[in-house]
C-alpha cells in the first residue's frame, strides 16, 4: 500500500500521550513552542522534542515566522484519509450520475 | 491549517430540483454498494428533508447506524451535511466534516452537481484521538477497509 511507511511512522509518533496532545492542539491552530509548552505538564525543551519527533514522521511542519518557529500540521500526514475519501466520492458522484440519468426523465411533465 | 477540501463535479441530465430529490432522497439507489458502515448491509439510506434532520442507514432488520446530520436542506440548489465518519469508519458525534453539494442549472436544461467536503484536517485530530486507542491508526483503517471492501465484493458473488 502507498501510505504504508509514512502511515505507520505516524502512528507510532502518536502512540505517546503528549505527541497527541500536542497534535491535537495543533490541529486546532498552529502554534510556537511556547504557546504550546504554555498549555502542557511539560517542559519546553521537551515540546521541542516531540515537535522533532512528529516532524520526522511527517505529522508536522514548522515555518519561521519573525525569531520564532510555527508548527503546524502537515497535510502530508493525513493525506491517506483524504485520497480515500477523494477516490470514494469520485466513485460515489459516478454513480449518481449513471442512476440520475436512467431516472432523468420520470416526474418531467412533457 | 487547513487541508485542502475535496471538490468533485458531475453534470446530469436532470434538471436541479430533480437531481436534488434523486440525491437526497434515493440515496440508497445509487451509493455504491459496500461503501457503508453498518453491521449488516443497508436497505435504506436516510437524509431527513429538513435542516437538523438525520442522515444514516438502515438495515433490513431497522436497525439504524449514524452517518452524519443535514446542517442546511435548501433544495433545489443547496444541500448541505455533515460527514460525521471518523478515519476508524465509524459513527463519531464529535467530528463533523461538511459535506456541501450545490445544483447549479447547466446548458441544455441539465444540472451541474458540485461536491465540496471540507474540514478535512479534523480528521487528523481525530485519528490522533483513535490510534492507540484501537490499535489502528491509518494503516488500520485501511485494512479494514480493504478486508470489509473484499468481503463485501465476496458477498455480492455468492
Amino acid at each position: 500500500m502507498a501510505y504504508g511507511t509514512a502511515a505507520i511512522e505516524a502512528l507510532g509518533a502518536l502512540g505517546d500521550p503528549t505527541r497527541r496532545a500536542i497534535f491535537e492542539r495543533l490541529a486546532a491552530r498552529p502554534s510556537a513552542v511556547g504557546a504550546l509548552a504554555a498549555g502542557l505538564p511539560v517542559s519546553r525543551p521537551a515540546v521541542s522534542q516531540h515537535l522533532r519527533v512528529l516532524k520526522e514522521a511527517g505529522l508536522v511542519s514548522e515555518t519561521p515566522e519573525g525569531t520564532r518557529r510555527i508548527y503546524r500540521l502537515d497535510p502530508r500526514g493525513i493525506a491517506a484519509m483524504r485520497e480515500w475519501l477523494d477516490a470514494h466520492w469520485s466513485g460515489a458522484l459516478e454513480a449518481f450520475k449513471d442512476f440520475a440519468d436512467e431516472h432523468a426523465e420520470e416526474e418531467k411533465p412533457e | 491549517m487547513s487541508i485542502a477540501p475535496i471538490v468533485r463535479t458531475v453534470q446530469v441530465k436532470a434538471p436541479p430540483g430533480r437531481a436534488f430529490e434523486l440525491f437526497a432522497t434515493r440515496m440508497e439507489d445509487w451509493w455504491p454498494k459496500g461503501r457503508t458502515i453498518g453491521k449488516n448491509p443497508h436497505v435504506a439510506i436516510v437524509v431527513e428533508p429538513r435542516t437538523g434532520g438525520r442522515w444514516f442507514e438502515r438495515d433490513a432488520e431497522g436497525e439504524e447506524t449514524h452517518w452524519g446530520k443535514v446542517l442546511a436542506w435548501e433544495p433545489p440548489g443547496r444541500l448541505l451535511l455533515a460527514w460525521q465518519i471518523s478515519s476508524q469508519w465509524s459513527y463519531d458525534a464529535d467530528l463533523v466534516t461538511e459535506v456541501e453539494l450545490t445544483f447549479t442549472p447547466a446548458d441544455g436544461g441539465g444540472t451541474l452537481v458540485t461536491l465540496e467536503h471540507r474540514d478535512l484536517e479534523r480528521f487528523g485530530a481525530d485519528a490522533a484521538r483513535h490510534a492507540e486507542l484501537l490499535g489502528g491508526g491509518w494503516p488500520g483503517f485501511l485494512a479494514q477497509f480493504a478486508q470489509y471492501t473484499d468481503a463485501q465484493l465476496t458477498d455480492a458473488q455468492t
